[in-house]
């Protein structure tokens, strides 16, 4: 089994880093009930020994002793890192696998790659080595960003070049948090641009998100809870929003929601390289066949179903709407519209009690009504039903539009 | 005479699984329509086929299980163990960490020659378990990256250094709407290196299985489980013994030069495909009644009209009278495809096979007969 490191760059990679690990340890916590260290679990997290003093021993196999996770956070400043070490979440990271600074890059890009980047270069290699070191076989690097901040986008794409020049044959996955209209950041157009060059050159594959998108997906599950008796049919945790046990109305921070989606995101985009299934898809299997010419590597994702209801038995024309709301816009973490330009590739992931049978179906009644003209599909299966979410789940189609779809974004 | 069998990638290792379990079944079945010496004679025949004997009693596949990641193989040993009848060896399989990525570059040009010496042990070990060695069976995909790419390469390699074995391999066609994006690459590559190293290429394709598992099996949500053990169905019926000419309790000893003696006059004609008769869930089996006129009459339609399964064949096509084009206008309604196979065999099991009358058939040459407790019959066209 391979193993992938998570990197964490700015205040928008660290905290969305922050909702991905928790989501991680209850998938996990829910999927292995025994406690033992698996190759699941250690794609992403590794098994110490807290007694043995120094860089803590390492236990490939048996009990659970002590999960640490397999990332490196990264931020100029130091708020949002200090307060996930003092959080529910501060066992499950090392201090030595932190980089911070105390003032912070000041929404600007050129401070956060040209100045903090070569200020840092040695110190992000030693740590980035240091946790490459621990692996097996790293397959993946995951770098949480923000494009319009300064430290995200600026130090972010800074990593990058770093990464490729010194691991070269280690894919490198992109999960970019585009800005939207109504931002804050008055550089954000011009941090978005630069970084995107960055983007362009360096990284393998990138997963572009829109706030906006989010904030829609999210405005439309508490339209769905709060109209009323459907509201009441759907299963408690089931929302793709929600992390704590407990079911809130409002969330004690404002970004957890959203954070919480890209979060699943990731975890759904690993789920079958981690666990079995009938058709298994890994994240090199993701690059060759999504990603048809090196430049051409964004791909625009989406999640179905937002929640479950408390009904059990899926009937079949449910699963069927699910997937054609797989392609609707309003499923996408990112506004575009595939529909007017071209799809190149489309991959369904599929988790929970689904068959071939019904991708098949599926496919076959999707190409005709809503794509035109697409030849490429990659379908992938996965056994192990997600927990946290009890039933048939996800599926997620990432599709590529050509990268003029994405400059209307710029453009609007 | 034994057969290695070599499973290569996801799709490779739970087909063959499959297969074992399936044959297993087969041979092990309790009570049937013969008497218990001829019950021991097959039972002995088709272990020494597939299985060596192991010390504490279970039988251990002749297999070698291949794999680029840990999970199918893990999975496919755990399943196999855990039926207790059988099982694979604890060393006979082969994995790395990383996968193909559903490269078939991949897998011929980088894995290939980097495993090709761990590889190639372990089949030399279990050909050195057999006695005497009929040939190979590969089993392998043509969408993914390992079993079409390192498929290719291992075949290619068994042609170098066993030269006078044969070898089959059973490829599996992928599904119209697609499995892989790259997998009309993955396919074109392993066909073109496989016309050259393979003798034979046993072609299953997974549209027509799916049809088969909808359409006769009644199956509402379709896995590649219910796949599998169709087309583990469809291949235990060619490869279980059969009679040779000296009678009942002797049995043709060399499965797959039999196959090919009949099926592949020639070098260039190698593809073969498989047509079972019938097929179908074993709640149906209690209600049907079958004489082997009809079903020879539904299997030599099927053939000629290139249907895969018996419901819908086309019963208005009918070959040609003479090898001369036929004048003036073809019949306009329906287009007629009929089959343009070059060799056919029949294989015939069940009760009373003797009194089944094939001779009047033209298209059928030779016919193996193997009396034993299923119903089956199977047309392999070359």
């Amino acid at each position: 089994m391979t193993q992938s490191v998570v990197v964490q760059v700015g205040q928008c990679g660290n905290q969305i880093g922050c909702c991905f690990w928790d989501l991680a340890l209850r998938e996990h916590a829910a999927v292995n009930k025994k406690g033992i260290y698996d190759e699941a679990i250690s794609s992403f997290f590794r098994n110490v020994d807290t007694r043995v003093v120094g860089d803590g021993g390492n236990i490939s196999k048996g009990k659970i002793c002590s999960l640490k996770a397999r990332a490196v956070l990264i931020d100029m400043e130091e708020g949002v890192v200090n307060e996930i070490l003092q959080g529910p979440l501060r066992d499950v990271f090392d201090s030595k696998q932190l980089i911070t600074d105390i003032s912070g890059s000041g929404n600007n890009w050129a401070v956060g790659h040209k100045v903090f980047g070569s200020l840092y270069q040695e110190k992000i290699l030693e740590k980035l080595r240091k946790s490459a070191e621990h692996c097996d076989c790293l397959q993946c690097f995951f770098i949480i960003h923000s494009m319009g901040g300064g430290t995200g986008s600026g130090l972010g794409t800074f990593l990058l070049k770093v990464l490729k020049d010194e691991f070269p044959e280690v894919y490198r996955f992109v999960t970019s948090i585009y800005p939207s209209g109504e931002d804050d950041v008055i550089t954000s157009p011009y941090n978005s641009i630069l970084a995107m060059k960055e983007l362009n050159e360096h990284a393998d594959c990138v997963l572009p998100i829109d706030n906006q998108s989010l904030f829609d997906i999210i405005s439309k599950i508490d339209l769905m809870m709060n109209s009323g008796k459907l509201g009441a049919a759907i299963k408690p945790k089931s929302l793709v929003t929600s992390s704590t046990g407990v079911f809130k109305k409002r969330q004690e921070k404002p970004f957890d929601a959203m954070n919480n989606i890209v979060a699943n995101l990731l975890l759904n985009l690993t789920s079958s390289a981690r666990f079995e299934g009938s058709l298994n898809m890994d994240l090199n299997e993701i690059i060759m066949n999504l990603v048809p010419f090196p430049q051409l590597h964004y791909l625009v994702s989406s999640l179905t179903p937002l929640y479950t209801l408390a009904d059990v038995n899926i009937p079949p024309r449910r699963l069927d709407q699910m997937f054609s709301d797989a392609f609707s816009k309003d499923h996408q973490l990112i506004r575009a519209d595939p529909k007017h330009s071209l799809y190149l590739a489309c991959a369904l992931m599929v988790r929970g009690n689904v068959q071939i049978s019904d991708l098949r179906r599926n496919i076959e009644r999707l190409i005709f009504t809503i794509i035109y003209k697409l030849k490429g599909w990659r379908k992938a299966v996965s056994q192990k039903p997600c927990h946290l979410y009890q039933h048939l789940y996800k599926n997620i189609t990432s599709w590529m539009p050509q990268k003029a779809c994405l400059w209307k974004i710029y453009l609007d | 005479m034994s057969i290695v069998t070599v499973q290569l990638g996801q799709c490779g290792n739970q087909i063959g699984f499959e297969v074992f379990d399936a044959l297993f079944n087969d041979s092990h079945c309790p009570g049937g329509l013969c008497s218990k010496r001829e019950n021991e004679a097959y039972q002995a025949s088709c272990k020494e086929r597939f299985f060596s004997e192991e010390e504490n009693g279970v039988p251990v596949a002749r297999a070698v299980l291949v794999d680029m990641e840990r999970k199918v193989i893990s999975q496919t040993l755990s399943k196999a163990a855990r039926s207790g009848r059988w099982k694979y060896g604890q060393h006979s399989c082969f994995c790395q960490k990383q996968g193909s990525g559903n490269n078939w570059a991949y897998g011929y040009s980088v894995h290939g020659p980097r495993h090709k010496e761990s590889i190639m042990n372990l089949i030399q070990k279990e050909v050195e378990k057999c006695d005497s060695l009929s040939g190979f069976f590969i089993i392998m995909s043509m969408a993914g990256g390992t079993g079409s790419g390192l498929g290719a390469f291992v075949t290619q390699n068994l042609q170098d250094q066993y030269s006078s074995a044969l070898k089959m391999n059973h490829i599996i066609w992928p599904y119209g709407t697609g499995e892989v994006i790259v997998q009309n690459y993955n396919s074109i590559l392993t066909l073109s290196h496989l016309y050259r190293s393979s003798d034979a290429l046993l072609v299953h394709e997974n549209d027509a299985v799916h049809k088969i598992c909808a359409k006769l099996m009644n199956i509402k949500q379709i896995s590649f489980c219910d796949i599998n053990q169709v087309l583990a169905h469809q291949l235990g019926s060619v490869f279980q013994p059969t009679y040779s000419r000296e009678g009942s309790f002797h049995y043709r000893r060399n499965p797959l030069g039999d196959l090919m003696e009949n099926l592949v006059p020639h070098p260039e004609f190698k593809m073969l495909g498989v047509r079972n008769i019938p097929q179908m869930s074993e709640n149906s089996l209690a209600y049907s009644t079958f004489t082997w006129a009809g079903l020879l009459k539904h299997l030599r339609q099927m053939l000629i009209s290139n249907a895969k399964m018996e419901e819908g064949i086309d019963w208005q096509v009918r070959p040609p009278l003479s090898g001369l084009p036929p004048l003036g206008k073809m019949s306009v309604n329906k287009e007629t495809h009929f089959n343009t196979s070059i060799a056919n065999l029949v294989i015939l099991r069940g009760k009373d096979v003797h009194s089944a009358d094939v001779g009047h058939h033209r298209a059928l040459k030779r016919v193996l007969c193997a009396e034993h407790l299923k119903i089956q019959l199977s047309i392999l066209p070359g």
